[in-house]
């Protein structure tokens, strides 16, 4: 392969977002919203709460559609490109009573195989080659309840691994975790960041320093920055009263004026 | 014991009850571990008492309309499917509380049981059975009833068993690897409501939901894996069924209330001992 060739394959767009809008009632939860995500890139999704950001994911997992627009991952629309995105919610959502062991969990990964009864040999091991890729190899067999809060977000990052995913979306995989605990979770996602198309959802400014390529900032248009983000630029967009001049900001390098005063 | 067993080789119905809650104990062990798992035992419990409309009804039109196909148990199955059909419909439509609707349909089935019992033409109706259950009462055809209906529903769990326990585990993840909640939830309210049908014949309406919940909840505080709480489940109710049914019989009293008061004691007991962590 020639160095040319390399550089695109590096450079192929994985999921495209063309002027997507998103109502659930009348007011707009999107408006406008343009990016792309590149092979292999990691992209944070920052902004406050209520700006669009959990939206954004419901719609890239198809589980929403788009009022306006367009959304293709992988060429395809989100519902039919479900089966190459692997999707990690968040630890503490779940039943902590649940009578569940690790590796049941990161099986379901592997549910569109099965068609009824056990699982085959193959998804177990699928399972148990992913509980190794996050470092749990050998608690496999602990309940789920068991588990830190760090280890229990590990196994649903592994249980993403299991759908042998190209594109691996996270919803704040440190939300309610101790990360100076549980520095495990952080060398698991610093990991995969090397292997593979990451999209990731958080409040934690540290870990989009530590994994991230670059930032997009939801709050109901959507902007790129690129990385280290500015005081200034945090400031904008987690401050009330600043958005709207950082939208202003935003929209004006990249363009477009129509907030702007000037001509 | 020697009078129980003797009277199990020459009385047919102590015979045909003694199987009844041995097969039934494999299907309320399993499913009970779902209910518990899940969290869904007032569903249950409404279903059950609803149960009691499907039977007057079944009473009502089969001596109204010379219908001898139209069994209570005909009528239980439908009323129970129909309950199970409504509730869930209403949690996955979300579009009013789930409690208010768990209530009413609990009170609207018992109330339009009672009414058709009251009209039905014929002899009097022994109510009490259907609500306190009585297990000596099991006819060959209703030993039938529980093989089939037990087998049909652990085939299902057997085939399903993954996909409900995902579903039951994480909704939105099942539904993205193809696996439609919505389906195999209801499939769930269904097992559950074919499983009330056979339980208000041994413990009545009233004491249905603790023989199917309490085995399970006992076990789930030994064990954090959901088959080997459905194993555990199992081995109790088998238990109280055989025991409750021995000792009462011995003791002549009530089958029902004894068999739950077994289920119960054992299940306060079970606080006495640490739980496995």
């Amino acid at each position: 392969m020639n160095p040319v060739d390399s550089i695109e394959t590096t450079n192929k767009v994985v999921a495209e977002c063309r002027d997507l809008s998103f109502r659930y009632g009348k007011p707009l939860v999107l408006e406008d919203v343009s990016f792309s995500i590149h092979d292999n890139e990691s992209l944070c999704v920052i902004g406050p709460n209520g700006g669009g950001k959990s939206t954004l994911l419901k719609l890239m997992l198809g589980l929403l559609e788009p009022s306006s627009g367009s959304l293709q991952i992988f060429g395809k629309s989100a519902v039919q490109a479900r089966r190459d995105i692997g999707y990690v919610p968040q630890a503490m959502r779940f039943d902590p009573m649940f009578p569940i062991t690790a590796i049941d969990i990161v099986m379901m990964g592997r549910l569109d195989r099965l068609r009824f009864g056990r699982f085959p040999k193959e998804c177990r091991d699928a399972a148990r080659e992913a509980l190794q890729e996050v470092g749990l190899g050998d608690l496999g067999h602990r309940p789920f309840s068991d588990l830190s809060g760090g280890q229990r977000q590990r196994v649903l990052i592994a249980r993403a691994l299991a759908c042998h995913p190209k594109l691996l979306l996270l919803d704040e995989p440190t939300a309610n975790i101790d990360l100076s605990v549980e520095a495990n979770l952080l060398d698991t996602l610093e990991h995969l960041r090397e292997k593979m198309t990451i999209l990731l959802v958080t409040h934690d400014l540290d870990l989009v320093s530590r994994i991230g390529d670059s930032v997009l900032c939801v709050n109901r248009r959507v902007h790129r920055h690129s990385l280290p983000l500015s005081g200034e630029t945090i400031k904008e967009i987690y401050s009330g009263s600043r958005r709207l001049e950082h939208d202003r900001r935003s929209r004006h390098i990249q363009g477009d004026h129509s907030a702007c005063e000037h001509d | 014991m020697t009078e129980f067993l003797e009277a199990v080789q020459t009385i047919p119905l102590i015979r045909y009850a003694l199987l009844a809650g041995i097969v039934s104990s494999l299907t309320f062990g399993v499913v009970g571990s779902f209910v518990v798992t899940r969290r869904i035992g007032y569903i249950a419990a409404a279903i059950a008492h609803s149960i009691l409309g499907g039977i007057g009804a079944a009473i009502y039109f089969s001596r109204v309309y010379e219908l001898t196909w139209l069994t209570p148990t005909v009528g239980a199955v439908v009323a129970a499917l129909l309950s199970a059909g409504i509730i869930g419909w209403v949690t996955l439509r979300a579009g009013e509380r789930e409690d208010t609707i768990i209530g009413a349909i609990w009170a609207f089935g018992m109330s339009v049981g009672l009414l058709f019992i009251h009209y039905a033409p014929g002899k009097a109706v022994n109510l009490e059975s259907f609500i306190f259950g009585n297990i000596l009462l099991t006819s060959k055809s209703d030993v039938i009833a529980t093989v089939v209906l037990g087998l049909i529903i652990l085939t299902l769990v057997g085939l399903f068993y993954h996909k409900l326990v995902a579903v039951c585990f994480d909704e939105e993840f099942a539904s993205l690897r193809g696996v439609s909640s919505n389906v195999y939830y209801l499939l769930l309210l269904a097992i559950t409501a074919i499983s009330m049908v056979l339980l208000v014949r041994v413990t009545g309406i009233i004491l249905s939901l603790a023989l199917l919940v309490l085995p399970a909840a006992t076990a789930s505080r030994f064990s954090r894996q959901l088959w080997t709480i459905m194993f555990i489940a199992v081995g109790l109710t088998l238990l109280y069924n055989t025991g409750g049914l021995a000792l009462s019989f011995q003791l002549d009293v009530p089958t029902g209330p004894f068999i739950v008061l077994a289920a119960s004691v054992v299940y306060g007991l079970s606080f006495l001992v640490k739980r496995k962590s």
